[in-house]
């Protein structure tokens, strides 16, 4: 089949070469090829697209990957089929899929979208990694055999044998190897149920459940027992996968809290706006990213010290408009500094927009790093998660080793002696809330990439933050990281089995009890600044 | 009742008179748009007081209606359901408003109810919601469930052979409702219960990591699954970033979803999601000249090139429109004349069709299964063969099963009962009890 293949394509490469391209495209196979698939009605299709593949024609990939991504158009006056470039906003750019040749723009009411779905869809992959299995990257192969498991039929068995024979690499064999015993399970065969025995892979675990049901005695039996290995090693895969999400829901509570535990924790305020401050910081990863267009990596990383500076300079505005004046008045700070709270989010509203903002992830955030077929962890989590130890540590150094960190823990244990040696009170609370602020700011950059950004942003991790420091123990960053952590890790392992809506609930009651048992929290602070 | 009738007969006469005086005056007719332009909701609700306006704008471009010009009258109720009802008072009783166009939230609709029965208002709700209920002062121009959950179910079956069904959605009546309706309509559809998984999450909820990997484990029994999502939202952006990194491609487990619609979409990097489904009654992409026309103005009412459209704007303009033929029917704007005009209306869609208002106060529409596409926009591939007529009250709920909504004379009843043959309280007196 593959040497046919070949041979096929050298011999259309030929004519091509060798015919002129005005008469090239009159009597280009490609254009009826192309019009037959617009034309064929639904259960048609899937023959307009064989016909393609079985062409053999060199820009049949081109075309498919252009059809299954939407972007096969018809021009509704001449009946030509064209590729659609970019297919944003009204007039669309349009490019010959024949020569390849770019058409320019065309409003896309004179346009008609060559239809496709997803059963159709599933098929291409399949067709497209059947023709990637040929490619020279091994890891291309390896990803394209993986497509194929699940996906192939009667007609594909043959040519992936071929493959299978010259295929060198361990792990494409393997993996092809896997694509054709689903297959064989699914037509009976029991050899192939000791194929996947030990994969964790989704659908062969969905091949052998459906071999599990069958009627074949023999073959239910031992895919049941294939079922119960997998299921073995599973339960290990499934620990190490809740353990994660428990740490990477943590680390996103310690980075929503850590600036909290430095203005509510070490200062006292009770600041309300602190949630604001987050989504100011997120705010500004879509302000950076509009301004490096195409580059979202770069504006990512450069938002992280411009995220820290506009909410340092929004706490030290907030800081000097509002809460100086309230110093020692608890509940007077907590409604203005609500107050503030409400005043940020309806001016995001009305300067920006009602809307959330569309806050890109890079490349090498997206997707997840494999361990293997069952364990799988989401990178953008793995940044966010040591991005939060980083955060914490640095904040650590600061309080430790920084003269910024000695003058606020005097400050805070206590004003008068501290004022008293020549520390400038009013400074250090300037410096200390900026701190705090900015480290929110920090928050909101991470927090970009996993929920929305928004004007509501803020008022969704104001509470978890309060529960966290006081959780953790006022004033204590050690505290929060515990708490933040072990929070997250406790809500994700009861979230399996309670739901989302009532593992909340779980933990808070539980919160609560554990404030009655211990008010100051899991590490309290001791000595005498405690009774200040 | 007959002496009633009879005052509300004068009262009627009175005020065709008092509108024909009026005309003269050339008062012009005051339209109420109650949609929140600040608090939670503002993220959907702000594009609909927009369209509500442009269609104002463009009305009067035309002359207005019955020779007078039309008035907005913009109040905001903040997200705040308590206060939609201060304001419906207020646009109703001070602002005396002819017509109201308003509510995105079925909550905050069941807390208008009540007043804009007591005053006798018109109320026009654009939103795709969970039916059981139909209010005499109230037209329902977004999809009841046989509208939208059903067919997708039914598409999901039959074309895509679904056999096993995850129901996701957030926690509160919609979903709650809709995912009953489905479970009833999925079970006498022979769907055993173990192939059935529900799951509700709170407003807002960001981390979608162990439901994901739960549907993904539903996923792998060796059935064909689907997840119906009824999630609310901005919680939609983290659950499809979460089901792009956890590498659940369409093809495998597709997810159609009732709240995500283009205005989400903008919000979210769609590269991953291309094959994930919507139902709706109406998608920016379809491809009909009014539809274009539609899009052409509103990019230019918003100055925005970017600007998309979608569903509960598109039942404004239906319910506008709607309205606008009732009182040049009616000759008035008298809100009792106006009610009786309007069944039976016409107008044409932005999809090619027409919406006639049916005597349950809900309209016909066509239901579309749209897939996402690389550009945030969705493109159709399916559509229900003819309209489809809005039921107020389910088929597959015990209770509502015998209920129907007439509000033509003689019976005039939006909860009528057909196995004990008596009308129940209005959908404002059930609204208010439940309170």
């Amino acid at each position: 089949m593959s040497i046919f293949r070949s041979l096929t394509l050298l011999l259309i490469a030929l004519i091509c070469a060798g015919s002129l391209p005005a008469t090239a495209q009159e009597s280009d196979p490609g254009r009826d090829l192309l019009i037959n698939l617009a034309e064929a009605p639904a259960n048609k299709v899937e023959e307009a697209v064989n016909a393609i593949v079985s062409s053999g024609d060199e820009r049949a990939r081109g075309w498919l990957e252009a059809y299954g991504n939407n972007r096969l158009s018809r021009v509704k006056d001449t009946g030509q089929v064209v590729l659609v470039l970019s297919n944003r906003g009204r007039d669309w750019e349009i490019a010959n899929p024949l020569t390849a040749e770019n058409m320019g723009e065309m409003s896309r009411r004179k346009l008609d979208r060559v239809a496709i779905n997803n059963r159709i869809r599933g098929q291409l992959e399949g067709i497209l990694a059947m023709l990637d299995l040929n490619a020279k990257d091994p890891d291309l192969r390896e990803a394209s055999a993986q497509d194929m498991m699940g996906k192939v039929d009667a007609s594909l068995v043959q040519p992936l044998e071929a493959r299978l024979e010259q295929e060198e690499n361990a792990a494409v064999r393997n993996r092809i190897e896997e694509a054709l015993a689903i297959y064989r399970v699914g037509e009976g065969n029991l050899e192939a149920v000791d194929v996947l025995a030990g994969s964790l892979h989704p659908r062969a675990r969905a091949a052998l459940n459906e071999a599990a049901r069958s009627d074949d005695p023999a073959l239910a039996a031992s895919a049941a027992k294939a079922l119960d290995s997998i299921e073995q090693k599973l339960t290990l895969n499934r620990a190490a996968e809740t353990l994660y999400f428990g740490l990477s829901l943590g680390s996103v509570l310690v980075l929503a809290a850590i600036g909290l535990a430095i203005t509510f924790g070490v200062m006292g305020v009770i600041n309300m706006a602190h949630g604001e401050l987050i989504m100011l910081g997120a705010y500004t990863t879509w302000g950076m990213q509009q301004l490096f267009p195409g580059q979202p990596g770069l504006a990512l990383i450069l938002s992280i010290p411009a995220g820290f500076l506009v909410a340092a300079t929004a706490g030290i505005i907030i800081e000097r408009s509002v809460i100086q004046y309230l110093k020692g008045r608890p509940l007077e700070t907590l409604l203005a500094t609500f107050g503030i709270s409400l005043i940020l989010q309806q001016l995001v509203r009305t300067v920006i927009s009602p809307q959330n903002r569309t806050v890109i992830t890079p490349e090498w955030m997206s997707g997840s790093l494999v361990i293997n077929d069952a364990l799988s962890l989401t990178l953008n989590r793995l940044y966010v998660l040591a991005f939060a130890l980083i955060v914490f540590a640095g904040l650590m150094l600061i309080m430790r080793k920084t003269r910024l960190g000695l003058e606020v823990r005097a400050v805070t244990q206590n004003r008068a002696m501290a004022r008293s040696m020549g520390i400038r009170a009013t400074r250090v609370d300037i410096m200390t809330f900026a701190l705090g602020s900015g480290v929110a700011g920090l928050a909101g950059v991470a927090l970009s990439q996993l929920t929305n950004v928004g004007p509501n942003l803020g008022q969704n991790y104001i509470i978890d933050s309060f529960m966290v420091v006081v959780f953790g123990g006022v004033g204590n960053l050690w505290g929060t990281l515990i708490a933040g952590l072990s929070l997250g890790t406790i809500n994700q392992l009861l979230e399996p089995w309670a739901g989302a809506v009532l593992a909340k609930i779980i933990v808070l009651v539980f919160i609560i009890l554990f404030i009655q048992k211990r008010p100051k929290g899991l590490f309290p602070q001791k000595g005498r600044a405690a009774e200040g | 009742m007959s002496l009633k009738k009879h005052v509300k007969l004068g009262l009627s006469a009175l005020a065709l008179s008092i509108s024909f005086n009026s005309v003269a005056a050339e008062d012009p007719i005051k339209v109420g748009i109650l949609h929140s332009l600040s608090g939670t909701m503002a993220i959907s609700e702000t594009v609909l007081k927009d369209t509500v306006e442009m269609l104002i704008e463009q009305q009067n471009a035309k002359g207005g209606v019955l020779g007078r010009q039309l008035e907005a009258v913009v109040v905001d109720p903040a997200s705040n359901w308590p206060l939609f009802a201060e304001k419906a008072r207020e646009l109703l009783a001070q602002e005396e408003v002819d017509v109201i166009f308003g509510n995105w939230t079925s909550v905050s609709r069941k807390s208008v109810l009540p007043v804009v029965e007591e005053l006798n208002g018109l109320l026009f709700y654009p939103v795709q919601y969970e039916g059981e209920e139909s209010s005499e002062n109230v037209f329902y121009t977004g999809a009841a469930p046989n509208q939208q959950a059903i067919p997708a179910v039914n598409y999901l079956m039959n074309e895509i052979g679904v056999e096993r069904w995850v129901l996701a959605g957030t926690d509160y009546v919609y979903p709650r409702t809709t995912n009953k309706i489905l479970e009833t309509y999925l079970m006498d559809m022979g769907v055993a219960k173990e192939d059935i998984m529900i799951n509700y999450t709170p407003f807002g909820h960001s981390d979608w990591q162990n439901i994901v990997s739960d549907i993904k484990r539903f996923g792998s029994a060796g059935k064909k699954t689907a997840v119906v999502s009824t999630i609310n939202g901005d919680a939609n952006v983290p659950f499809y970033r979460e089901l792009g990194n956890q590498g659940i491609a369409a093809s495998d487990i597709p997810v159609v979803a009732f709240s995500v619609g283009e205005q989400e979409l903008s919000g979210i990097d769609t590269g991953p999601l291309v094959g994930h489904l919507a139902a709706w009654n109406y998608f920016m992409s379809v491809d009909s000249d009014a539809n274009y026309d539609f899009i052409d103005q509103w990019i230019e009412h918003t100055g925005n090139e970017e600007a998309v459209t979608n569903d509960p704007m598109e039942a404004h303009y239906i319910g506008f429109n709607m309205y606008i033929e009732a009182v040049k029917k009616a000759g008035t704007t008298d809100v009792d004349a106006v009610k009786d005009a309007i069944i039976g209306v016409t107008v044409p869609n932005l999809t090619g069709g027409y919406a006639a208002m049916m005597p349950n106060h809900h309209i016909t529409k066509p239901v579309l299964i749209g897939e996402i596409q690389d550009n945030g926009q969705f493109s159709v591939v399916w559509e229900t063969p003819a309209l489809v007529a809005g039921d107020a009250w389910s088929d597959y709920l015990p209770g509502s099963r015998d209920m129907i909504a007439d509000w033509r004379k003689p019976m005039f009843c939006g909860t009528f009962n057909t196995a004990t043959g008596s009308c129940g309280a209005s959908a404002g007196e059930m609204a208010a009890e439940t309170k």
